[in-house]
């Protein structure tokens, strides 16, 4: 029987796992997040158990296949304890290489080392990789040293701990005090204090003492996946900080939300949820601490809205996920009409350090009104694709270029977008701002859930701003006129424009349509849909000058406004393109330079991709 | 009358029967049948002590659920912002040429049906293309027809008149 009934027996056993941990075998772990999923991890790790069993050296190394490592640009990685070797882009075939020299004879493969853009150095070793030397990975480093559907990993390096220093130490005041004091704030999005929101649920009547505990794990902000990577690579650290939430607030029920896109991020989690049942650590008197507390997993339906609170609660309740008007707030009358206080998962994730090492030391870190470390994912047009844990008041440049790696083939950097659809662009002229809550708004962006989108001097910023807008249209639920009407509207006219049917006037109708859908909308989705719209005339006014006056797409995004020829210096007359055009549109003969009808061309992009010569032009 | 779907009450029963698992027995009748059948979401009405309208509106309110039925493989374009400005639009629309369909349509032989999805958080691959749960990633127009190539059914017709042929 596995089930831990006092705080005596939950330290034995972390004691334990821990001794286990510090033997001298070696370790490999394979990143099993989504991205080196489908770079084929799944293979890799295959790959390695069989040719550990082939070898018999099952009591030489152990095998573990992880969450995301974070640096998804390199995937499958590979990294070698205790000594930390790390090796990219591995493929099966590498296995029995890896095995043979670096487990067995400790020799390092050059040719798997990670080569540092900058300087053309291999390195060896993860900590010494600029895009992990500059982070500050507290939530998230435990990812690469733990098997997410094992407990025990997580209890032999110190899993909940923070959950029996409450339980046993702590008054839920305390704790409510605590996290106050830390300055932490929700990192779904509006970026509300944690503990004040806290405070409220617990303070709230409820006749008959019920409150819930929701975890929003309905990340729909395109080009944002830390929270799926955590649900993944580390449930029991968000399930640990519900825990604590549950026994600070006065909850016995939980709810974790998530998408149904995460299906990794729904088996682990139910993994987890069983295992810490299993233990004692969910459930009934919870360590014999007189704490009772379960949560049911509840998967959404891929609707952007329900990431507001009271939409997820309708959701959550049966219905459409639509929002309704806030005050009451959640905390006060939330699901079922009883107080609950909803947090998304890096939140969730980050109430166990703070227990651990103490308000004090977390609110060292980040700035004023900003505490703490934020995860975000950059995306888009940069070298470094992948996950960035970072402590707040760090300037984009630092994240860009030496996290990043800068910009892919020698393009210019132009804007970065942050805060999701309804977040904003950011131009280079401000690239030395430091990322934080208040200093994100003031440039007319937020910070969202934390995805950052990378754009180069190819993006157009109308066509952005389309994308988004369309994104949102699609995504409005319906309810208010405002949101559902007037981002429809706002889709009309940047359509027109991009379509070279831009009228003079057309920006100063937008910025008009913009502030009404913003000041009247019902819920946060429909007042922040302009952000994308205003950040991106105000910054980038001139280009939509251009696609108004002058029928031109600098960046020759927009299908309208461009065309595609062929340099007759480039074509070599192979006639790959001639043959596979869609539009039969392209001629010439054999080994002489072809030609594109106008006419007949419908843009679709087929020659450029295909020609090997490069010689598709489009202007 | 549709057929009888016979696992809709078990599924049902697996949840408790409570309303706040709407949403997930949803998901697992689709992954029973590909699609939400008129019949099961009357089972689900009745289960749950909902009005039929309810469960109706919940399953034509999220964009994952399906009143129609689907094809055989599963065609995914992710539309996200990492992918859209690497270019998956132009895959899309070669995707929708190629299948002779528009996105959220399925083929007339009930090969292919053709979604997209806002982020499949896979963005370092990106722009992303998942056809059965493989993915493929770094897409161009010009790698759509190899992609599709891969899961197409060699028709048997096809051999069959082969053997015509050869008679």
């Amino acid at each position: 029987m596995k089930k831990l009934n006092s705080l005596f027996k939950l330290q034995k056993l972390q004691e334990s796992l821990a001794e286990q941990r510090e033997s001298p075998k070696s370790c490999i772990a394979v990143c099993g997040g989504t991205g080196c999923y489908a770079y084929g991890a799944k293979d890799v790790h295959k790959a390695f158990k069989d040719e550990i069993k082939r070898q018999r050296m099952k009591d030489k190394v152990d095998l573990m296949l992880t969450g995301c490592h974070g640096f998804c640009e390199c995937g499958t990685l590979v990294v070698i304890h205790p000594e930390e070797i790390m090796y990219v882009r591995v493929m099966p075939e590498d296995v029995s290489e890896i095995i043979k020299e670096s487990v067995l004879k400790k020799n390092i493969i050059e040719r798997l080392l990670y080569i540092d853009p900058a300087s053309g150095e291999r390195i060896k070793y993860e900590h010494e990789i600029p895009f992990y030397s500059r982070q500050q990975r507290l939530v998230f480093g435990s990812n690469g040293l733990i098997d997410p559907t094992s407990i025990e990993d997580y209890l032999a390096i110190g899993g909940y701990s923070a959950l029996s220093k409450v339980l046993f130490d702590m008054k839920p005041e305390e704790v409510i005090e605590e996290i106050k004091k830390s300055g932490l704030r929700g990192r779904g999005g509006g970026g509300f204090p944690s503990g004040i929101k806290w405070e409220t649920c617990r303070d709230a009547p409820s006749p008959n003492g019920t409150r819930y505990i929701i975890c929003n794990a309905d990340e729909g902000d395109p080009g944002a996946y830390m929270d799926r990577s955590l649900l993944e690579g580390n449930p029991h650290s968000v399930i640990e900080g519900m825990l604590i939430g549950a026994y600070a607030i006065g909850s016995n029920k939980g709810y974790v939300y998530v998408r149904n896109e995460y299906p990794l991020a729904v088996k682990n989690l139910g993994i987890a949820l069983e295992q810490a049942r299993e233990y004692g650590l969910m459930g009934e008197d919870i360590l014999s601490s007189g704490l009772s507390f379960d949560v049911k997993i509840s998967r959404g339906g891929g609707a952007f809205v329900c990431g507001e609170e009271s939409a997820l609660i309708a959701s959550l309740e049966g219905r459409m996920g639509e929002p309704r008007r806030r005050p009451p707030y959640p905390a006060v009358k939330g699901l079922w009409g009883k107080p609950t206080n909803i947090n998304n998962v890096e939140t969730w994730a980050n109430v166990p350090i703070i227990i651990n090492r103490g308000a004090e030391w977390y609110s060292r870190i980040g700035t004023k009104g900003s505490k703490g470390t934020k995860i975000f994912s950059l995306v888009g047009k940069i070298n470094n694709t992948g996950l960035v844990e970072v402590p707040m008041g760090i300037k984009l440049r630092e994240i860009i270029y030496d996290i990043g790696g800068g910009i892919p083939g020698g393009k210019r950097f132009k804007a970065i977008q942050t805060g999701g659809p309804s977040g904003g662009c950011i131009p280079e002229s401000l690239i030395d701002l430091q990322v934080d809550y208040e200093k994100l708004k003031e440039v007319g962006s937020m910070m969202g859930s934390g995805g950052m989108i990378v754009m180069d001097e190819s993006t157009c910023m109308v066509d952005i701003a389309k994308y988004f807008v369309k994104f949102l249209t699609e995504e409005s639920c319906g309810k208010c006129v405002p949101c559902r009407e007037g981002l429809d509207r706002i889709l009309d006219i940047l359509t027109d424009i991009t379509e070279g049917n831009g009228k003079e006037g057309d920006i100063e109708l937008l910025e008009e349509l913009a502030s009404v859908v913003k000041d009247t909308s019902l819920c946060a989705l429909g007042g922040t849909a302009p952000n994308p719209i205003l950040s991106t005339i105000r910054y980038f006014r001139d280009e939509y000058e251009i696609h108004i006056k002058e029928h031109r797409c600098p960046a020759t995004v927009c299908k309208a406004l461009i065309a595609f020829t062929i340099n007759e210096d480039k074509c070599t007359g192979c006639g790959i393109c001639a043959k596979k055009c869609p539009q039969e549109a392209i001629s010439g003969e054999k080994k002489e330079p072809h030609k594109i009808d106008q006419e007949q061309c419908i843009k679709c992009g087929l020659c450029r991709d295909l020609c090997k010569f490069d010689a598709v032009i489009v202007s | 009358m549709e057929k009888q779907h016979d696992n809709v009450q078990d599924i049902i029963k697996s949840y408790g029967g409570s309303l706040d698992s709407l949403t997930s027995i949803l998901h697992d009748i689709q992954s029973e049948y590909k699609y939400l059948p008129e019949d099961a979401l009357r089972q689900v009405a009745k289960g749950l002590g909902l009005p039929i309208i309810q469960v109706y509106g919940v399953g034509t309110f999220f964009k994952s659920f399906s009143l129609k039925p689907r094809g055989r493989h599963q065609c995914t374009v992710c539309l996200g912002t990492a992918c859209h400005v690497r270019g998956a639009p132009a895959v899309l629309e070669e995707m929708e040429r190629q299948l002779g369909i528009k996105r959220g349509e399925t083929t007339e032989d009930m090969q292919f049906t053709l979604e997209n999805v806002n982020c499949l958080g896979a963005c370092a691959l990106g722009p992303i293309v998942v056809v059965d749960g493989k993915y493929y990633g770094q897409m161009n127009a010009g790698k759509v027809n190899k992609t599709l190539a891969k899961h197409k059914e060699s028709p048997t017709r096809k051999k069959d008149e082969k053997v015509k042929l050869s008679i």
